[in-house]
């Protein structure tokens, strides 16, 4: 069996990249994409934990995450949509109305 | 746990407020498929909420906490004292939003049941007993509330509010999961009074794991509630979103951070008070000073009330530093006045837009007392709250605060907050300024209903009545959370 | 503990990753050597079936795709709940049967709703 400490190493080299993704990449989609890994790094070292300590709740709470996701990612596209029909770029340096 | 005989009907019971409302924006929905008066939805949308209220104060007699779902879901003072809170957001937000909706030209039904799945995820954070329960409730007020903040489509800034919301947000959830789940792995338990047990039995109070873990939770929330330094999205999230929704995200979110905090931090890490502590009061200070000093080189009122709320926000976390039941009662008693008092102020603002002209910039409050001395007191007052002057409500919250943070031995933290305080005042008082000494630039038409009319009657009545008579709030706060 | 354990169970995993590799590194490579190379603009121009290329290769598609694609992740997804609740069928009797009901109404006023508002219509 894999150690446990392999499974929140990759988990924390996951969320690392996630987070090095969104503050470091200048365009939403990628920044997007970035969220999604820092979740499903979250996922990993829920269902490692949950099966390390033979207790349901991690897994419980990886299924409201997965669903949770869903939802956010939907709601962040179509937020995404409107915006680009009304001023087409997705580059965050041009973002730039609101500020001060 | 055997799943099959202990679920029954009954368990329900503690979660009924929130069924209620949850079933109230359901109908919400598919009546608004069917009318077309949006006046008719906002109506049943308040009765919704009144009577989640009623199943509130029904459920309240209880002095021992009840537990519902194994222990996931606590229905106790604290909670219903926050719901208190959130129904009282969700009504006034309906009253001064009818109209201005309708000139935004964004009068769909979709915001009031937006507005109502927004409130039962802040009433499942207030309730939560275990972190499962308490994403699912942030996320529920956080998805709802990214939606409002971008409703008015064709409004270019309204779209990047709503685009800035949604990614600082989701990135703060990220944190606080992450946070969970090292939490999780090292106490093995999600339920935030087990959490507790398994730290002093495991010992590992001192384990810079579950510090990380603790920190993060606490980032997360420092998100939500606006917190320097993770305030940065809250300006120009107040700015672009539409007033109405500017001042339900001002008071709601902020309200369900500080009893998320309050319960994860009391409950779960009462261990570890040294440590978050430590990790507060910087926050605080910095969270007070940022929001006071930027406040005052604003133009745009949105803005400045942004930053201002910035400001109370750090006075709030106070309550939460001095690190005892009453400190958190103090911060609750705060927030309930906060909520008149800055949804007063955003009603005012309000007041000012109409077809074809904003009213956001503080220069067009000039002269606003020749013109209306009515809605230029009613500012007056809520301004003079905000700042924290007797004899309005404001400074009865501030004062609860900080004899609580003096008690607890905080006097420098007290003094650094009256000084901020004070600074706070040269902002506020210059709307107040250009309100009676300037002469009026162009005419100014205010635009009122019969539901705005209520609201800032309710707003401005309890500002002062709370001002005067302090007691009856500090009853309720205390009874509610000291028991 | 890291370092000492030599997860034996995922070696032949590593090996057909390493195959997989070198199959695709040396057909690129391989072929780099052996072929001759004398580019001109008509030779760099994308492939159309020897037709001259026509418009951008990146254009837009409707966004009625991302309304349908966006709808079917939401509804999709929700049917992981579904899965343990048929694993616990037996043990939740009728009270889980009733709240899964619940759940799916819930889903069911939210079809309603996007029916209704025409996120269906094609045309």
């Amino acid at each position: 069996m894999v150690p446990l400490s392999w499974y929140i190493m990759l988990s924390a080299v996951m969320f690392s990249i996630g987070v090095f993704g969104f503050l470091a990449r200048r365009n939403l989609i990628i920044m997007f994409i970035s969220l999604e890994l820092m979740l499903n790094s979250v996922n990993v070292s829920l269902v490692a934990f949950s099966h390390y300590l033979q207790s349901m709740n991690g897994q419980i709470l990886v299924f409201f995450v997965i669903t949770v996701a869903a939802a956010e990612a939907a709601i962040g596209l179509a937020i995404l949509i409107a915006y680009y029909k009304n001023n087409p770029t997705i580059k965050v340096d041009e973002i730039n109305l609101l500020k001060g | 746990m055997d799943a099959g005989t202990t679920l029954t009907i009954m368990d329900i019971r503690p979660f009924v407020p929130e069924l209620t409302l949850l079933c109230a924006g359901l109908i919400l929905i598919l009546l608004d498929l069917i009318v077309k008066r949006k006046e008719i939805v906002a109506a049943v949308g308040v009765a919704g909420t009144i009577a989640a209220l009623y199943a509130t104060y029904k459920l309240f007699g209880y002095a021992q906490p009840q537990y519902a779902f194994f222990d996931m879901f606590v229905l106790d003072g604290y909670s219903s004292f926050f719901k208190l809170i959130f129904y009282l957001n969700l009504i006034l937000t309906i009253c001064i939003s009818v109209k201005f909706m309708e000139i935004e030209k964004a009068s769909c039904g979709e915001y009031y049941s937006l507005l109502i799945f927004a409130t039962s995820g802040m009433m499942i954070m207030a309730s939560a007993a275990d972190l499962i329960v308490l994403y699912l409730g942030l996320e529920l007020m956080a998805l709802s509330t990214y939606i409002l903040a971008g409703l008015t489509r064709k409004r270019h800034r309204s779209n990047e509010a709503a685009l800035k919301y949604f990614f600082l947000g989701a990135f703060s959830s990220g944190f606080l999961l992450y946070g969970i789940s090292l939490t999780f792995g090292l106490t093995g338990t999600t339920n935030i009074r087990d959490i507790a047990h398994a730290i002093y039995a495991l010992n590992v109070m001192d384990s810079p794991i579950l510090y990380l873990g603790m920190i993060f939770i606490v980032v997360a929330f420092g998100f939500k509630i606006a917190l320097a330094p993770f305030h940065m999205w809250a300006p120009d999230v107040y700015e672009g979103a539409p007033t109405s929704i500017t001042a339900f995200m001002s008071v709601g979110p902020k309200a369900a951070g500080f009893a998320v905090l309050g319960r994860v931090l009391f409950d779960a890490f009462g261990g570890m008070q040294v440590q978050w502590t430590s990790v507060l009061i910087p926050m605080a200070v910095l969270t007070m000073a940022l929001g006071s000093i930027i406040a005052l080189s604003q133009t745009n009122i949105k803005r400045m009330l942004a930053y201002s709320s910035i400001a109370h926000a750090g006075y709030m976390l106070l309550g939460v530093i001095a690190g005892t039941p009453e400190g958190l009662t103090s911060t609750a008693n705060y927030l309930m006045i906060y909520t008149f008092m800055n949804i007063g102020a955003f009603a005012i603002v309000i007041m000012l837009r109409r077809e074809g002209f904003r009213g956001e910039n503080i220069e067009d409050f000039k002269g606003l007392s020749k013109s209306h001395p009515l809605a230029a007191a009613l500012m007056l007052i809520f301004m003079f709250s905000l700042t924290g002057i007797p004899p309005t409500a404001g400074f009865v919250g501030k004062f609860y605060v900080f004899m609580e943070l003096i008690n607890s031995g905080y006097t420098y933290l007290a003094v650094i907050a009256v000084v901020f305080s004070a600074i706070s005042a040269f902002f506020y008082l210059r709307i107040v300024m250009y309100m009676y000494m300037k002469d009026p630039g162009e005419e100014i038409v205010i635009t009122t209903s019969p539901s705005m009319s209520i609201a800032l009657a309710i707003t401005c009545v309890m500002v002062l009545i709370l001002g005067v008579f302090p007691s009856f709030l500090l009853n309720l706060v205390r009874y509610s959370i000291l028991g | 503990m890291p370092g000492t354990y030599i997860p034996w169970d995922y070696v032949p995993v590593m090996i057909v990753f390493a195959f997989a590799v070198m199959i695709g590194l040396g057909a690129l490579v391989g072929g780099l050597l052996v072929r001759p190379r004398r580019p001109y603009a008509q030779k760099l121009a994308p492939y159309e079936s020897g037709n001259p290329p026509v418009g951008e290769p990146r254009y837009k598609f409707s966004v009625k795709f991302y309304i349908v694609a966006m709808l079917f992740v939401v509804f999709d997804v929700e049917a992981v709940f579904m899965y343990p609740w048929a694993v616990a069928f037996d043990k939740l009797g009728m009270f889980g049967f009733i709240e899964m009901m619940l759940f799916i109404f819930i889903l069911l006023v939210g079809y309603i709703y996007v029916w209704k508002k025409g996120a269906f219509v094609w045309e």
